[in-house]
């Protein structure tokens, strides 16, 4: 019958007061975000007065959760990059070498001399002297193999090790690979972040996707393209001894040489031949900051960690005189001629940097080097103005279809309809509750979303008063009518949300960017228009129901 | 002095035509996907792969200077549209340009865009673009099979929840008329050639959310109609299901509509695709509630004594409706 309890009567309207509570400082959005601005600012750099204002804005009693807005309706940049990591397998196969060869040489003896063969950048080929002895090669370069704990690989180790006729030939397991990917992206992720962050953008979202993708996405960026300047570069610094300078890529290197080019637009033409293992690396720094050089040129100053000091103070002075190059991702930046011992682990790039170009090196320098490359797959760049019209058209046809939605209620349902009504606004408002609570991201095809709830929110509404019309022409009192009426309709309110729910379920899923924005929102919008029509109005009608005791109603 | 729609009584005979409806409903679903097949889509980016680029200039847009401009940096297929929108300000003047994905290197993309600029800039001092967005055709194919997975599972699960709560006829019924609203849609967007894209795949997702739900509504009532009239002819208690549901069915597609409408012209140039084919589908998903599930519904038949469980599945599993 059309009692409810106290207690439910409570919580019914404590639930509605918390969620519109919650979604109150969305209706004063730039004035509670300069005060979460503020707030962060104070607690990461100290107060200022200017600050101390902002923060003053907005009371701190009061929740401050804000709904996100979309890339699509803030402007910005989306990058979706996908990690090489299979860069990282050469590398691996690079630094083995040395303990390879070693273990061998060892064993000179019985497999007689051994000398590396090329072949794919992923493996180390090596060919064996005395071919029959390859069982005892074999087993010696297995030894080197460590353990890898991986659940899908029980007992694996990080290398495989076959023959090809004289060839031994080494490459990374698949459990090794596997865990390698893990922690190149794991990284890549991490060095991304730091990169994004120094140039201090707003909420900016940094996600591992599939294997090995990565999706960035930066508010407020000018273009994908800057992004791609920040994070694109692999920024990998090293040093190498010079063993000459040449005119051509392809000029005659012995040994174990690397031919590079130069960055200097000055020198166009010109390669330098490098030894391949570099006297030391970036991964060594501590430091970097932008600086001038003594002929007042914009360069990058840095320091070394302890043990990169040593190294590099011990190379520079063993080798006073020699040209000393470096690399930053595969081009020679500058070599200069060392002129004397340099101590104490710093030192200064200088090449033909733009104060811009030498304040970006330094953030690159400071995050560190990504472990591998990126591709980039996808790419969106939208305007701030683009945004903004997008905003504002979105609000406005936001509050046209309520308003008409609002008339065409009260026109049809009368008293009942502005029962309705007063639950579509509260279902508005808890939409906008949840969505800030749990940081979800509104995105045009949301506001989308919203409209199409608003329209469909009434649904619930419209099954229940269409069943009372029913009831009530049965003859029952409107006491009885009402509460048949909410009873019947049950079943189709439920029915008809919950299909709806598998598909926004299904959208959230599959879907991706602006269109998860969507399902987001449509499930949402789901769950509190079933609330309000079944909750809130039920609980309008009966508390009106109480108080003015009709002898007969009109729905 | 109330609004009312639909008077009070009905009592249309809605399947006296029901050849006639079903019929053509099946005739529109094979020119739909003969319009597919010889029309094709118009595909977006997110499909095929490529660079779409939004510009917005004082002056009003050229397309056949935009077109010169461009011709000489040979970039393949491309196509230029001006947007019109009554959201615009007067000297707001928008063109959408569309690019193949350009050979080569991941970054012969960024080079053109550049290249773009500077070539429009030459017939436009004041263009700007507003979006920029790329593709690259590796993950235009995973979107392309997700976008078809994601609307086969919308089905798949639909189907079988209408099957636990109902009969399976009625869940074959439920899933033609979804179909039936899916292929209709596609066909509107062949034979208009309008962009199809990711959130047309949205907009075909809420089209079948939409659509269900009306459905369900009807078939819920005729379940209990079906247990009201045990001797009463199949056809019979589908018509007074229909007619006692009438008013709230237009009620609901009216505010949807009226909420939809005022998206569809207030929302924007951005989103009109999208709203556009949502709209469609509440009309298309409306009329097809009662047309098509039902008319399937009525040729398979279903039990009538839904006092006990059937013996062929789990059909007719019934929520509690005598407390909340």
């Amino acid at each position: 019958m059309l009692q409810i309890s106290f207690f439910n009567r409570l919580v019914i309207w404590l639930l509605v007061a918390v969620g519109l509570l919650v979604a109150m400082p969305n209706a004063f959005y730039s004035r509670v975000e300069s005060h979460n601005d503020a707030v962060a600012a104070i607690e990461s750099g100290g107060a200022t007065p200017e600050l101390e204002a902002d923060a003053a804005k907005w009371p701190g009693l009061l929740p401050n959760n804000l709904v996100n807005l979309g890339l699509d309706l803030r402007g910005g940049a989306h990058l979706l990059g996908r990690v090489q990591v299979e860069e990282v397998y050469a590398e691996r196969m690079k630094a083995m070498w040395p303990e390879v060869r070693d273990a061998l040489r060892d064993e000179r003896g019985t497999i007689g001399t051994i000398r590396r063969v090329d072949g794919p950048e992923d493996q180390l080929r090596i060919r064996i002297q005395n071919s029959d002895q390859m069982a005892a090669a074999m087993d010696k370069v297995r030894g080197l193999a460590r353990q890898v704990v991986s659940l899908s690989y029980p007992g694996a180790t990080d290398i495989e090790v076959s023959a090809e006729g004289d060839v031994l030939v080494v490459q990374l397991s698949q459990a090794e690979r596997e865990l390698s990917d893990q922690r190149t992206v794991q990284q890549s992720l991490e060095i991304i972040r730091r990169r994004v962050d120094e140039v201090g953008t707003r909420e900016p979202t940094i996600q591992r996707q599939g294997s090995d993708r990565i999706i960035i996405q930066v508010p407020g960026i000018g273009s994908a393209q800057e992004l791609k300047d920040l994070i694109g570069t692999t920024a990998k610094l090293t040093f190498h001894p010079v063993v000459q300078r040449v005119s051509s890529p392809d000029a005659d290197a012995t040994g174990r040489t690397v031919t590079l080019p130069s960055a200097d637009p000055s020198e166009e033409g010109v390669y330098y031949v490098l030894e391949e293992n570099p006297v030391v690396t970036g991964e060594e720094l501590v430091d970097a900051q932008p600086d001038f050089d003594q002929n007042g040129q914009p360069a990058v100053n840095f320091r070394f960690n302890a043990s990169g000091a040593r190294k590099f103070g011990d190379y520079t002075a063993e080798n006073v005189g020699s040209p000393f190059a470096i690399v930053l991702d595969g081009e020679v930046i500058s070599a200069p001629v060392i002129r004397q011992h340099i101590p104490g682990g710093t030192g200064i790039i200088s090449g033909n940097f733009t104060v811009q170009e030498s304040s970006d090196l330094a953030v690159l320098l400071r995050a560190g080097a990504l472990p591998a490359g990126m591709d980039f797959l996808q790419e969106r760049t939208i305007g701030p103005e683009l945004g903004a019209d997008s905003i504002r058209a979105g609000a406005i046809a936001c509050v046209v279809a309520f308003a008409a939605v609002l008339v065409f209620m009260a026109l049809s349902y009368g008293l009942f309809g502005i029962f309705a009504n007063i639950a579509l606004l509260i279902n508005v408002g808890l939409i906008f509750g949840l969505l800030s609570t749990i940081g979800a991201t509104l995105t045009l095809p949301g506001i989308a979303g919203i409209v199409l709830t608003i329209g469909m929110a009434v649904d619930a509404n419209v099954l229940v008063f269409e069943r009372i019309r029913e009831e009530l022409k049965t003859a029952k009192g409107p006491s009885r009518a009402i509460s048949l009426g909410y009873e019947k309709a049950l079943s189709a309110i439920i029915d008809a949300n919950i299909t709806t729910f598998i598909t926004a379920a299904i959208l959230f899923v599959l879907g991706s960017g602006p269109v998860r924005g969507f399902s987001v929102t449509l499930a949402l919008g789901i769950i509190t228009s079933v609330f309000t029509a079944i909750y809130v109005t039920r609980l309008l009608i009966v508390t009106w129901f109480e108080r003015a005791r009709p002898k007969t109603i009109e729905v | 002095m109330r609004l009312r729609l639909v008077p009070q009584e009905t009592n249309i005979n809605f399947f006296a035509a029901r050849k006639v409806t079903f019929g053509a409903s099946m005739v529109l679903m094979v020119l739909s996907v003969v319009a597919w097949a010889l029309m094709g889509l118009n595909f977006g980016i997110d499909f095929q792969g490529g660079t779409t680029i939004r510009t917005q200039a004082e002056q009003p847009v050229d397309v056949a200077a935009y077109r010169d401009a461009l011709q000489p940096l040979e970039l393949g297929d491309v196509a230029i549209s001006e947007v019109y929108d009554p959201t615009f300000a007067a000297n707001e003047h928008v063109a959408m340009l569309r690019i193949q994905a350009q050979e080569g290197a991941e970054s012969a993309e960024n080079e053109m865009v550049a290249n773009v600029e500077a070539a429009l800039k030459g017939v436009d001092e004041t263009i700007q673009f507003t979006s920029v967005e790329s593709v690259g055709p590796k993950v235009s194919g995973e979107l392309v099979q997700s976008a078809v997975l994601a609307v086969l599972a919308a089905l798949g699960a639909i189907m079988v929840y209408i099957w636990l709560r109902f009969e399976w006829q009625f869940s074959l019924g439920a899933v033609v008329a979804l179909f039936h609203d899916v292929l209709l849609t596609i066909g509107l967007f062949a034979v208009l050639q309008i962009r199809f894209d990711l959130a047309t795949i949205a907009a075909l997702l809420t089209i079948v959310g939409y659509s269900i739900n009306d459905t369900v509504v009807i078939f819920d009532r005729v379940r209990e109609n079906l247990i009201k009239y045990k001797k009463m002819a199949l056809q019979d208690v589908m018509n007074l299901s229909v007619n006692e549901t009438l008013s709230r069915t237009v009620m609901t597609s009216g505010t949807t509509l009226i909420a939809l409408i005022a998206l569809l012209v207030l929302g924007g140039d951005v989103i009109r695709g999208f709203v556009f084919a949502i709209t469609w589908g509440v009309i298309v998903g409306t009329y097809s509630s009662v047309y098509v599930a039902k008319n399937v519904v009525l040729m398979l038949g279903t039990k009538r004594d839904w006092s006990k469980p059937s013996d062929g599945g789990p059909g007719g599993t019934q929520f509690s409706t005598s407390d909340a």
